[in-house]
């Protein structure tokens, strides 16, 4: 009975692909039929096996074993119908449900791939007798299950990143604001970890701001900056230059002692820099920079007396 | 193409309305620096507004031009420049040390007027060294 099988499945391999993947097929519905027919059983094994392997701890039991029956039919429906569509949405729905909780990729990929074990079993169980059906059956089961554990585990990746930069990109809009103290004065606060992305993206900001206020000195607060190597600390030495061009004086306040050390040590050069110590000192010297300037010579005064002559 | 030399009160205002070549560059140098003394100003103006794109030629003619007419005894300041330009030119070490920037043409004349006044005022007082640090 066994040889005869065996013969038959080597000329039908052999013989042509359709008619293999015709019988691969018919195996296919009768692996799915055999999952339909066990799914409490499998499905109680799986929730067990996912509590014992302390996966998920995030969630609750009740959580585990809802979830587990929703991955379990989209799983033999993905079989079944040989398409991912649906487990794709379904991967990509569970994961936004669940990374907000801390739940981890190897979590995810762990119980999927513990479903992949705990239905193998059964099917080593269920052909235990007839390991050339067994085999066959295998065959079939193996891909799919392989692309099924593929094709969540990119899901929640997927989702993962999609939040990753959907959060690079709030904190870069959030990240560099602006602010007009009063006239001609502007204040720009710097928070967090500067790259050379950001530090263009704030230099530009800031020039662009200088033009659209018509301002005089600005206030770059770098309190909220942790860290800073030469690469940012030229960039910063930039920003004033550029700021400078457009006619307007740069005061950097808030370096830490940890950057101001580090800046030293370094050797860069910060001497064209004005440098006060803390917000509230920037400001006022602000101030005093632009009392200086709009009493005797700039301001509304100057421009009046310059207006009626070029009229001439 | 010519730039237009304007004569504004005590001042010059050279302003600059598209590209222009080295040759160019030079030329407007050199009609600058010659009407400086000829009509006794007391300031350049160069305005720059137009541009959008400075080299190190165009960076360093306009540095020469503030030294030279600071010894024919004009203070210059450059005016106009744009973001981006100021962006890219501090990225290729351009940075105008020692000339005198500012917004436009308006803060220009009034960082001119004060200049003027400065001087006016104090005679004995010695000239700073450079534009505006």
């Amino acid at each position: 009975m066994a040889d005869t099988k065996r013969s038959m499945s080597v000329s039908t391999r052999a013989a042509d692909s359709p008619a293999l993947t015709e019988s691969s097929a018919g195996l296919l519905r009768e692996l799915v039929a055999h999952l339909r027919q066990n799914r409490t059983q499998l499905r109680e094994e799986w929730a067990r096996r996912i509590t014992r392997a302390e996966l998920l701890t995030a969630m609750t039991e009740e959580e585990i074993f809802a979830e587990a029956t929703a991955v379990y039919d989209n799983y033999v429906e993905a079989l079944e119908t040989g398409t991912f569509e649906a487990l794709q949405a379904y991967s990509r729905r569970l994961s936004e449900r669940i990374i907000p909780r801390g739940v981890e990729t190897d979590e995810v990929v762990g119980i999927v791939l513990l479903l992949r074990d705990v239905l193998a079993r059964s099917l080593f169980n269920k052909y235990q007798d007839n390991v050339e059906k067994l085999n066959r059956i295998l065959d079939s089961y193996e891909p799919a299950a392989n692309r099924i554990a593929n094709t969540v585990a990119v899901g929640f990746v997927e989702e993962r990143e999609r939040i990753i930069r959907q959060q690079q990109e709030a904190i870069r809009e959030l990240s560099t604001p602006v602010l007009q103290v009063r006239e001609r004065l502007l204040i720009l606060p710097i928070i967090g970890v500067i790259d050379p992305q950001r530090a263009r993206q704030l230099t530009e900001q800031l020039l662009r701001a200088i033009r659209a206020n018509r301002a005089k000195v600005v206030v770059i607060d770098v309190t909220g900056v942790a860290a800073m190597d030469s690469g940012v600390a030229n960039h910063l030495v930039q920003t004033v230059e550029a700021s400078r061009l457009l006619g307007a004086t740069v005061i950097v306040t808030g370096l830490s002692p940890e950057i101001a050390q580090t800046l030293v040590t370094i050797g860069v050069d910060l001497s064209e820099m004005a440098t006060v110590g803390d917000l509230q000192g920037g400001i006022e010297e602000a101030e005093r920079l632009l009392a200086d300037r709009a009493a005797p010579t700039l301001g509304s005064l100057a421009s009046r007396e310059i207006a009626p002559e070029s009229q001439r | 193409m010519e730039v237009p030399i304007l004569r504004q009160g005590q001042y010059l205002i050279a302003s600059i309305q598209s590209a222009l070549t080295d040759a160019d560059l030079s030329h407007l140098r050199e009609a600058l620096i010659a009407q400086v003394g000829r009509s006794r100003c007391r300031g350049v103006i160069v305005d720059v507004t137009a541009l959008d794109v400075m080299d190190s030629f165009a960076v360093r003619t306009l540095r020469d031009i503030a030294h030279m007419a600071r010894l024919r005894g004009a203070e210059t300041v450059i005016v106009g420049i744009q973001p981006d330009v100021a962006f890219a030119m501090v990225q290729l070490g351009l940075t105008l040390k020692g000339v005198a920037t500012v917004l436009d043409l308006e803060e220009g004349l009034a960082f001119l007027d004060g200049r003027t006044k400065e001087r006016g005022l104090d005679l004995t007082k010695p000239k700073r060294p450079s534009g505006r640090g």
